[in-house]
């Protein structure tokens, strides 16, 4: 018997113009936690989906057992014992909880579906490991959480003995975390051998016995995690000393800018309502943070102060104006930037070219149209300006189709867009969301720096380590209310968990 | 009372092509792929199975055995429709080529290729195949009886078999470990490839069965016609795509619709005939309201619906296996 | 990167000529299964009959002009993400404004076409206004309406005692009157333009290129092209720019069903074709959708693949009686399929440009 469950050795897998993974080796104990670090981009997941059989490498080996193995799809990962959670779970919204953990392993009869053996054994997983689900539930109707636990049921449902865990922990309460982590410990407490995807060092550092790190698609080394340091580990992650905290002046808080009132917006999926009754304050100067789980109302709450959609109660002052009935132009015109949150979904027409993306809110001004048409010459010029000022890189400059470019200079594109609008009140949703360190460091500081040039910023974010270092004040937003206002300065991070997770919450912040 | 058995025969019979083909819709578009080509899948079912039928009747061994010649007929149909349905699935599932692009050009090919054929079999000029008189299932029972007539009055082997197809696609979608990997892959394609089904092999399944089912419809559609194959199926193809969209793409939903939509449509027939209908005194030709009634009615019901329809997600996106 | 611009004309070309190269080669192969001794005489007259004399010629221009304007129909809604399988209703629509215009009114035929304009915009607004405010599909409200349209028109055609051919000498009732004996200054001007390419001849072709030209400079110079087509290809993102997309989808689809209509106004304002009153949709509007495929919704292409269509067709009809004339439009039909492939290798090569240039620029963010 070989010493590892899995052995990848020298696995290169190349994609048109990237090498996602060049000559990375991984090796697996049985019955370990390893964890794989790595910045976006790294090639954490490319090399995780190597093994879970949804790409073939163009060189490598694959070991299991000591054996060579040849993972064609996920129907020979599965057939090795191998599961995958991927980042973005791969389940069927409309289905139920059953349906979605017996897809794709279904035990049948004449091809009939035989549903009660499978729900008792569903029933069964569950109780044995303590994750309680609902098996006729629907997928929509659960909490991000509820659904991770499908996604790992699904796992133990196929007697899967390596589990690979993307990013797991990106959608959890800190409370949530340590119960993924206890539940973890359990699984290799029984003999199974956990991969787990991440770029948090704490994380590393409370649950994982090794830890591999990648960078820009090479293995740097695999260390012992009771050995290292945070330090060390985040050296090997991005090659050189990394600044953790974004430095910047103390805030000179001006005049209010932003004034949210009693702000309510019904919910599109059930009947209550997504933001209930969130009133705050934005001042020139200062960047609030709207911090808290996805699918807290956030995304709702942005697109009612933005216009995109409408609110059943309450009232919106920019700037001493009333802006509660407004269109999205004239919020625009008034003074709003918008960083969305989905930059493909909102932030772009990706089959328009980059410049004509640039002038997106802007191409019937003036300056870019006569009598109803476009100043091509005008828009090419304010485009280049841009891409010069805000280092956007693309393969044909402003005449690049949008859709050509990477995520990286996509979001450098839309944040050049929105910081060079006339305004004085930036709302930025997720805005460093799937961007590598650098690009991260560059969008942190260009948001302070329009902070220190007097504007109000409002951060909306998931990320607690941004919301930290970044923001001024700090407000939690849970099941669609504010249950807490903070400063970063002197709240922590377990703190901001317990109201992120509904545990707590401050009297008064909501008064109904 | 013997006019509402006539009504609701002629309901039921030209509900079997909407309901068979808007099956064959939800099929497709459950496994990702949006067929508006359903239209020329009916015309090649149709061409082919009438061409059999007249070429048993000519060798006279259709009068002989009527209703297994019919049989065997529906066989040509469906496998003909479905073979017609791959280059449907070729060009969107492999070539990922725009689905309503390859469907409007299939819709355009079906249609001038059985005019083509039937000419070049039956000759110049000759664009009407004949159906055989023995298709149609009679019995000596009296018609003056209610039920009687409204089960002869006509009756067909393709209603019959639609009954088996529709409770058997129930059967299939839902009960079925096909029918599952079907519906996920129209949902979720990324989850299932990851759960180990060959996503492209379900949708060419899920537009083979449409294939099947729209020519089968497109059979039934004809001898519903009642004056041979001329090449066209009246733009059914097309009403089955908004049947199954009224029918929320569920087989339940999709018999009440098809029943509704021809119900409406077979009222215009028999406007003159019900004395409590309205006949539109100084009108001319108030035939014309009876006959926008079941497009204006359907129009309706879709707006009042359309807040709770609910589409597959993936449909009409080709799936690639290798994006990242 | 001109080169590259260039290599993509090129392919894009390329991936064309191949498509209708073998879509001929499929109608040359079915001409000789059906009936060898004739295939060839057949296919040499289907390609050069639309060229072998001047009026031959006047008629592939008459009848590429109300299927430039159905193509133009369906190709600048395609554009603007929507399809418009309407273009029938609205032309029909469009046709029955402009008689009624042309016999009950009296009108001279620029008022009749501006009458087919507005026809035709009602129509094809009313779909747009489903989609838009109800979330209707486009395509399953365009096809109720196109049947809708299609009895409306009829009824209001048999309610009308003067528009019918009985009340102008004619001895029938199911058409309309001919408008040389109803009303000749509705009938397009020719400009003695008939004495050379022949009697169908009239200025159809050119008003349909004009509003090709006018659809073009919509799409592509404007700030409401500019909007139109970015709620065609993204609803959200446009909605996020401040455009009203609901008001963009209704206006996207009258501006459809105004060409459409205009469409149905040149074909009926010829003055040789009467409107007959039948229970089947117009063909005429259905064709648009392969004259704009073919040109992938270009407004300056369908100029092209209009007249390459119409030439074909009127090529076609030297067919019969050895072959039935539909054999061009599986020619058409295979052309279609084959260029969705053909489109699909161009973007494949066009994607590999790309990819590897962004490559480059993702490695040089990384020193």
């Amino acid at each position: 018997m070989s010493e590892y469950v899995i052995e990848m050795l020298g696995i290169t897998k190349i994609f048109p113009g990237i090498r996602a993974n060049d000559d990375v080796t991984l090796l697996l104990k049985k019955g370990e936690i390893h964890a794989l670090l790595g910045e976006n981009g790294a090639g954490k997941s490319t090399l995780m989906s190597v093994l879970f059989g949804m790409y073939q490498p163009e060189a490598g080996v694959i070991k299991k057992d000591g054996k060579p193995v040849k993972i064609n799809d996920p129907n020979d990962a599965t057939a090795l014992g191998i599961g995958m959670v991927h980042q973005h779970f791969k389940l069927v919204e409309v289905f139920s909880v059953l349906d979605n953990i017996i897809l794709g392993a279904e035990d049948t009869h004449l091809g009939f579906l035989k549903r009660d053996a499978a729900r008792k054994k569903v029933l069964e997983l569950s109780e044995k490991y303590g994750m309680r689900v609902d098996p006729d539930a629907l997928i929509e109707d659960i909490s991000v959480g509820m659904q991770q636990r499908v996604e790992i049921l699904k796992m133990l449902y196929r007697d899967n003995e390596i589990l690979i865990l993307d990013e797991p922990t990106a959608v959890l309460t800190p409370q949530e975390i340590d119960e993924l982590m206890e539940i973890m410990r359990s699984f290799a407490a029984e003999g199974k051998s956990i991969l787990f995807i991440t770029h948090k060092l704490n994380e590393i550092m409370a649950v994982a016995d090794r830890c591999t790190v990648l960078r820009k698609g090479r293995c740097v080394g695999t260390v012992d995690v009771a050995s290292t340091t945070k330090e060390e580990l985040s050296r090997m992650m991005v090659g050189r000393e990394v600044n953790f905290s974004v430095e910047k002046a103390p805030a000179r808080i001006g005049d209010t800018v932003l004034k949210v009132e009693g702000v309510t917006v019904p919910s599109r999926t059930h009947k209550k309502n997504a933001v209930s009754d969130v009133s705050f304050e934005v001042h020139a100067g200062e960047i609030v943070c709207l911090a808290g789980i996805e699918g807290n109302g956030q995304t709702e709450f942005v697109a009612a102060l933005t216009g995109l959609e409408k609110m059943s109660g309450g009232k919106i002052t920019l700037n001493g104006k009333d802006i509660s009935h407004a269109s999205i132009r004239e919020r625009s015109i008034d003074g709003m930037s918008h960083i969305p949150e989905d930059r493909h979904k909102h932030g772009l027409v990706l089959d328009y070219t980059l410049e004509e993306n640039m002038v997106l809110q802007r191409y019937w001004e003036p300056e870019f149209q006569r009598h109803g048409f476009i100043r091509r010459d005008k828009v090419r010029a304010y485009a280049q300006r841009l891409i010069k000022q805000y280092d956007v890189r693309s393969g044909e400059g402003p005449q690049t189709i949008t859709r050509s470019m990477s995520g990286g200079n996509q979001q450098k594109a839309i944040v050049a867009r929105e910081l060079d609008k006339e305004s004085n009140l930036l709302v930025a949703v997720q805005p460093t969301r799937g961007l590598d360190v650098g690009a991260i460091e560059y969008i942190h500081k260009q948001i302070v720096r329009e902070r220190d040039a007097g504007k109000a910023v409002l951060l909306v974010s998931l990320e607690l380590d941004e919301v930290m270092n970044l923001s001024d004040r700090i407000l939690v937003m849970y099941e669609g209310r504010i249950t807490g206002e903070f400063d970063p300065k002197k709240a922590t991070v377990q703190e901001l968990g317990l109201y992120m997770a509904g545990a707590k919450r401050q009297d008064g912040r909501t008064g109904k | 009372m013997l006019i509402f058995a006539d009504i609701l025969s002629s309901t039921i019979l030209f509900a079997v092509p909407l309901l068979l083909v808007a099956l064959g819709g939800m099929f497709s578009e459950r496994s990702g792929i949006i067929n508006i080509a359903l239209e020329g899948i009916m015309i090649i079912g149709a061409l082919m199975s009438c061409l059999f039928l007249r070429a048993m009747d000519l060798n006279g061994w259709g009068a002989l055995h009527p209703q297994l010649a019919v049989f065997l007929s529906i066989l040509v149909a469906a496998l003909s429709g479905a073979v017609f349905s791959m280059l449907l699935a070729f060009a969107s599932v492999h070539l990922k080529a725009n689905q309503t692009i390859g469907g409007t050009a299939l819709n355009m090919l079906a249609p001038a290729f059985a005019i083509v054929l039937t000419w070049a079999i039956q000759g110049q000029g000759q664009t009407t195949i004949v159906i055989p008189k023995w298709v149609r299932i009679t019995s000596e029972a009296s018609q003056d009886v209610f039920f009687n007539r409204l089960i002869f009055k006509s009756l067909y082997l393709t209603t019959l078999v639609a009954i088996v197809l529709f409770i058997a696609s129930v059967i299939l979608l839902y009960k079925t470990r096909l029918g599952l990997r079907l519906r996920a892959c129209g949902e979720h394609p990324q989850a299932a490839d990851s759960a180990g089904i060959n996503v492209y092999k379900m949708r060419y399944i899920g537009v083979f069965i449409s294939g099947l089912l729209g020519g089968v419809g497109g059979l039934a559609f004809t001898v519903a016609a009642g004056s041979g194959f001329q090449s066209q199926v009246a733009g059914y193809g097309f009403l089955a795509l908004a049947v199954m969209i009224f029918g929320n793409w569920k087989p339940l939903n999709i018999l009440g619709a098809s029943l509704f939509f021809a119900f409406f449509k077979i009222l215009a027939s028999y406007s003159g005939s019900i004395s409590f209908l309205p006949d539109f005194e100084g009108v001319k030709s108030s035939e014309y309201i009876y006959l926008m009634l079941p497009y204006i009615v359907t129009m309706i019901v879709l707006v009042l619906t359309s807040k709770k329809s609910r589409a597959p997600k993936a449909e009409g996106i080709p799936y690639d296996k290798g994006s990242r | 990167m001109k080169n590259i611009l260039q290599k993509r004309g090129v392919i894009s070309l390329l991936g064309s000529l191949i498509s209708i190269l073998a879509g001929f080669l499929l109608g040359f192969v079915l001409l000789l299964v059906i009936n060898p001794s004739h295939a060839l005489s057949g296919f040499e007259n289907m390609l050069l009959n639309g060229a072998r004399d001047l009026s031959k010629f006047g008629k592939v221009l008459y009848t590429a002009a109300p299927l430039l304007m159905t193509g133009l129909s369906v190709g600048f809604a395609f554009k603007t993400g929507l399809f418009n399988i309407g273009a029938t209703g609205q032309y029909t629509v469009g046709a029955f404004f402009a008689l009624t215009a042309a016999i009950q009114f009296q009108m001279p035929w620029y008022v009749c076409i501006l009458a087919a304009m507005i026809g035709g915009a009602i129509w094809g607004a009313i779909p747009g206004f489903f989609k838009a405010y109800f979330n209707v599909n486009e395509v399953i409200a365009a096809i109720m309406f196109n049947w809708i349209g299609l009895f409306s028109v009829n009824l209001a055609l048999n309610n009308m005692p003067m528009m019918l051919a009985n009340a102008w000498k004619q001895p029938v009732k199911d058409r309309t009157g001919s408008l040389g004996l109803a009303n000749p200054d509705a009938i397009l001007p020719k400009l003695g333009l008939d004495e050379v390419l022949g009697s169908y001849m009239n200025i159809g072709i050119f008003i349909a290129i004009l509003f090709a030209i006018v659809a073009w400079i919509i799409l592509s110079k404007t700030t409401f092209g500019y909007e139109l087509k970015a709620c065609g290809y993204n609803r959200n993102a446009s909605l996020y720019a401040g455009i009203n997309d609901k008001r963009n989808i209704v206006l996207s689809m009258a501006i459809s069903g105004a060409f459409a209509g205009i469409g149905g106004a040149i074909y009926y304002l010829s003055g040789t074709a009467q409107f007959t009153i039948v229970k089947t949709l117009v063909n005429m509007g259905f064709n648009g959708i392969p004259v704009a495929l073919l040109a992938s919704s270009n407004p300056i292409g369908i100029i092209f693949s209009a007249l390459f269509v119409s030439y074909i067709q009127v090529g076609g009809e030297t067919l019969q009686p050895e072959y039935a004339k539909e054999i061009i439009d599986i020619i058409i039909a295979a052309i279609i399929y084959l260029s969705a492939f053909a489109l699909l290798v161009q973007n494949g090569i066009a994607r590999l440009f790309n990819r590897s240039r962004d490559a480059v620029s993702v490695r040089k963010e990384g020193k």
